[in-house]
This record gives C-alpha cells, structure tokens and sequence, in this order.
C-alpha cells in the first residue's frame, strides 16, 4: 500500500501544496487513465495519417486495379496468403491497399471540409456576434435552416442534381458544417465582445476589422480549433454514409463506406469484404474523437459539455 | 500649475437610448469645458449618466440602441460630431484617450503587455521599426513605474496584479500623448493603497505632459484630491458646477448638498450615515420639473413643474460656480455637514 501511494504521489510537483487524495487507489487509477488514451490515440491517429500521405507507396497493391483469377480471396489467418493480408473484393483488388488509399480520400475530405466550413462559420459567426442587429438575426435564422434540414436528403438532391463527386461531398460537408462554428462562434463573441479590452481597441481607435482580427478572432481559436478536432470523425462517418448511400464519392474510388456498401451481398459468404472497411472507420472515429476530446481538454476546459 | 486655454468644450449634449421601457435621455444637455492641464471631475450616482457622457464625447455609445441626438462637442475649436467615422477614429486614442473601470478586462489575455503597448503605439504612428517599438514600450512601463520593464514587456496580463494592471492601462492611453483623458471609475476595482498609487501617477503624467483628464467617479476623496473642476450630474443632467474648493465649501444644490452629507467622515462619529430619502429617479420616466425635486427637501410646487435655470451661485467671487435651483436663496450658503 505503501508503494501505492508513492506511486500516485508521484507525478505531483514537489514544493506543490496540494492535498492528499482522499482515496489513493482510485487517485491513481484516474491518473493513469487520464494519460493512457494519450499515447494511443498518438498511434492511432498516426496509423490513419501516415497511410494516408504515403498511401502511394505503402499500399502492396493498386487500389483500382483487379486481378479476377484473385476475386474473393480471404484474409491471410482465414486461408488467405500474404499476398492479399486482408483477402480480394469480387473484382480482385486488395482490400488492405483500398483500405489505405481510402484513409487519403476520407482524410482529404474532412480537412478540406472543414476548412472550408470552419473558415466560413467563423466568418459569419465572428460578423454576427460582433455586429449585431439584423446581420446577427440574417445568420442565426440561416444557422437554424441549416441545422433543421436533414443531412442525407440534402445529399441526395445535390448528388442527384449535380451528380456525386468529391466536389459534391465537400459541398454537403460544408453545408453542413458551417452552422456548428458559426452558432459558437458568434455565442463566444457576444462575450468577448462586452469585455473591456475591446471598449479600449475602439477607444485607442482601432477600426472593426482590425479588432475582429487582431482582438476577437485569437480569443475564439481555441474554440474552434477544439470544434475542428472533434468534427473530424463526424465528417469522415458523414462522408461513408453518403458513399455507402451511393451519393458521396463515386466508384470506382476507394472509399471507406463505399467499400462497406460494395461487400454488403457478400456479407455471408466474403465478410471480410465490408468488414475491414467499417473497422477501419469505426477505429477512425474512435482514436479522432478521442484526439478531439483530448484537445479539448487542454485546450478549453469550458467545452467538456459540448 | 496654471490652466491653458479651453481645449474641450461640450455644449448642450444630448445621448437618447431606446429602451423597452422607452425612450431614456441618458444626457440631457450637458454643458462644459476643459482646458488644457486641468482636471475635471464628474461625479452622481449610478446611472446619472456620466460614463454616457464621456462615451458620447468619443462618440462611441452602444448603437444602436443609443445615439447622440444633438449639441457639439468642440475639440480645438472643430465639432467632433461633425467628423466623418474614418476621422473620428483618428481622434480616438490620439487626441482623446479613455481608461476603463475594470483593468482585469482592458488588456486583452492573447497579448503581452508590450505587444499590447506597442499596438496603440503602432496605431497612431505606422512604420515605426519594431527594434524602436519596443523601446518605446519599455519607456512607456517606465513612466508608469513598473518595476523591470525590460522584463515586464513580455508577461502577459495574468500575470500582473490588478494595479500593475491598471497601470499597464495607463501606459496604453498615455502612449499617444493625447491632450484628453477620459478616466472612467478606473480605481473601482483597486484598494485604497493601489488606488493612491495610481492617482498620485496620473498626477504625474498631467504635470508632465500637460494632459487634461476628465475623472469620472463617485468618490469625493479622489475628487477633493485630483480635481479643479467638479460637475455634479444627476439623471443626465449637469445640476452644480464649480471648482472643487467652492463645491466642498459652499455647494449650493440640494444634491450635491445630500451627497457631501452622505460621505462618511473619519473626525465625527454618527449614528447613521446620512442618506438621501428616496430612489434616483427612473430615467425612462423623469419628472417634468426638478429631477431631484422628488427627493429634495426644498421643493415646491415650482420645482416639480418647471426645471430651474443654470444661475450663479450666491458665493459672489466664484463667477464659474453654478447650479441648477430655484431655491438657491432659501438655501442659502451655510455649510453642510461635511
């Protein structure tokens, strides 16, 4: 017990006066957990984004291309060989290679979206909470629309007026996403907005923009870097659904949900088809939330219940 | 320090708010002016519009719920209500700069303090080299004395107490080298040993530049300390005044009479603090004649009708000391308790 104890006094700084935990085993154990995700989820966003920027060369096989005499090949521990480590789709092309080249479009498509998205709800927010009045009403009541109207038919009327492309995902993303930053945003803006420093910019006659830009925007960065952190995994579960849909990326590109759609009549006899995909997404989601949390976490307590 | 010529001069201000409740006259007709080296205090209680004052002079009232409605604002002989945004901007901070109440919010947490120094002084004063900026910044922590501001210029506002703080605020305003400074309650949120510090540095500033500042407070210590000129308000109006010996030795409005008897003094012991009967006078709904006349002792029917003149004061010699009463003469000159 004694050990114990050392152990969880520990990692406290000496010359810190802070109280004896009151239960020291379960100190402990917080403390623990409070630092293994940490390091996992390190790896396992690595594992998503180092594949996805070398996927050109990691990847054993071309994704697009398939070798027929090689359809359905199980994964290497279910009769399969090393050739194929996670087994062939029906046309023969190799799983683990789409899997990595899909981490690049499914990894593509959150940032672009979300920058764009992000740049553009920042944007309005920081107008609307900052000017008030009817530009203010103008954004909320858009913020409403956009948060009321259904994802998926949104979707699926652009995907059919336009045809599915990546633009079209980007498209749905932003649209989507946009109302998120613009409704925090703004909400932190009215705040900061009250706060004297900003009486003061305008006393030291600063101009509007400069304060938005120089006094507003770097108090609000965190907020949105957190809200950019968590998005991630939404955006990439977003984006296959709309493949599995059939209204996100188009065949033959490897994407995740694309690749759950298509092994989907085989689920009984190739399982592994849709499985490894939706494994991937599902661990994806997983290690960026996670990630997103952890950020958060250091970078703005105020958010824990967002 | 002898006083210079008139740099300031409001006549007839008038700022209206739109409210639910309707339509407030938060100043209604606020006349006075400010000369160079001089110290202007504008005391009354809350809501009697004196920060509105010093923010309509800046022309800086929340819109648009509020907006100065008329009279001038002469800053060397031109009419600041006159000025185009893009120029009115230009004033700010340059010509007439403004402390805020609270110095825990006036610094912005992103920034260091020289960043936040040399901003204002960037501001006014483009292609400055940094190298230069910096100094400058250091200078201006020097003239506030702050200890180590070689040091100093890289902390950031949390970590500076709340007097450095202020000062740090004064350091920004006084950057510019403005002829005016508006100082909004900025000892509210300091102790009383921080608080003399502070005025004792103000002090020195004015001496050494020449600066006019307008002190917006409630205390009558820091306005027999600071000012030259007092201006009493009270519901938006401006109802005595005079310079600051006539106004602690003869004040002639019943107000400013009840608020001299309301401060506490440290060589008599009372019972019960002296306080004026009644509540400040909704703004939304002013009485026609005498704002005060509700509360007032002397009022009569006259007063509630009709809003009195701005007279002389009946101490004869004191030509600038003036009020706003009907009764001057029934009231007239014997001392309050004070």
């Amino acid at each position: 017990m004694s050990s114990d104890e050392q152990e969880s006094v520990a990692p406290i700084e000496p010359g810190s006066e802070r109280p004896p935990e009151p239960q020291p085993s379960s100190g402990r154990r917080r403390a623990r957990w409070r630092n293994y995700p940490v390091v996992s989820i390190f790896i396992l966003v690595a594992l998503l984004v180092f594949p996805a920027i070398t996927a050109d060369w990691l990847a054993p096989h071309d994704p697009l291309q398939g070798s027929i005499p090689d359809r359905r090949e199980p994964p290497v521990f279910f009769g399969g060989t090393w050739e194929y480590p996670l087994g062939t789709d029906r046309i023969g092309r190799d799983i683990l290679s789409r899997i990595i080249h899909g981490a690049k479009v499914s990894l593509s498509i959150s940032l672009i979206g979300i920058f764009f998205g992000g740049v553009l709800g920042t944007l309005l927010g920081l107008l609307a909470g900052y000017f008030r009045g009817w530009l203010d009403a103008v954004v909320m009541r858009l913020v409403d629309i956009s948060l009321a109207l259904p994802t998926i038919l949104l979707a699926l009327v652009l995907a059919v007026s336009v045809g599915p492309s990546f633009q079209t995902v980007i498209i749905v993303v932003v649209f989507v996403l946009w109302a998120f930053y613009a409704r925090q945003v703004r909400g932190e803006v009215l705040s900061i907005r009250e706060r004297d420093f900003v009486a003061r910019a305008r006393v030291a006659g600063n101009s509007h923009a400069r304060i938005i830009v120089r006094h507003i925007l770097p108090n609000v960065a965190n907020t949105i870097i957190v809200l950019a952190t968590l998005q991630v995994g939404s955006v990439i579960i977003l984006e296959a659904a709309l493949s599995f849909l059939g209204v996100g990326i188009p065949k033959p590109t490897p994407a995740w949900g694309l690749m759950v759609a298509d092994g989907r009549q085989l689920i009984v006899s190739a399982w592994w088809i849709s499985l490894f995909p939706g494994l991937a997404i599902t661990l994806t989601v997983l290690a960026l939330n996670l990630f997103g949390d952890w950020v958060r976490d250091r970078l703005d307590p105020k958010l824990t219940q967002v | 320090m002898p006083l210079g010529d008139t740099i300031l001069q409001v006549e007839n201000l008038q700022t209206h708010i739109d409210t639910k409740m309707g339509l407030v006259k938060a100043v209604d007709g606020v006349s006075f002016s400010l000369r160079r080296g001089e110290t202007l205090g504008i005391v009354g209680e809350s809501g009697s519009g004196k920060s509105m004052t010093a923010l309509s002079i800046l022309r800086l009232v929340p819109r648009p719920a509020a907006r100065i409605v008329g009279g001038r604002v002469m800053l060397n002989g031109e009419d600041l209500l006159s000025y185009d945004a893009e120029r009115m901007r230009r004033v700010r901070g340059r010509a007439i700069s403004m402390v805020l109440q609270d110095p825990q919010t006036s610094l912005n947490p992103v920034y260091s303090i020289g960043g936040q120094i040399t901003e204002a002084i960037a501001n006014q004063q483009r292609k400055l080299p940094r190298l230069e900026l910096l100094k400058r910044a250091v200078a201006a922590l020097k003239t506030v004395h702050v200890a180590a501001p070689e040091q100093r210029v890289r902390d950031y506002p949390h970590q500076l107490s709340g007097g450095m703080k202020q000062r740090v605020v004064a350091a920004i305003a006084n950057s510019c080298e403005p002829q005016i400074l508006i100082a909004d309650e900025p000892t509210t949120a300091l102790d009383a040993t921080i608080q003399a510090q502070y005025l004792r540095l103000l002090k020195e500033i004015q001496q050494e530049s020449g600066l006019s500042i307008i002190f917006i407070t409630h205390d009558f210590g820091i306005v027999a300390n600071m000012c030259d000129h007092v201006a009493v308000m009270y519901g938006g109006r401006v109802v005595e005044y005079g310079p600051v010996r006539a106004i602690f030795n003869s004040p002639a409005h019943p107000y400013t009479r009840a608020l001299l008897s309301s401060v506490p003094a440290v060589d008599r012991t009372v019972d019960r603090l002296y306080s004026i009967p009644g509540q400040p006078p909704m703004l939304w709904d002013l009485p026609r004649g005498c704002r005060f006349a509700p509360r007032c002792e002397w009022a009569d029917s006259r007063c509630h009708q009709e809003y009195p003149p701005t007279v002389p004061s009946l101490d004869a010699g004191q030509a600038a000391h003036t009020a706003s009463c009907w009764k001057l003469e029934d009231i007239g000159l014997e001392n309050v308790r004070c």
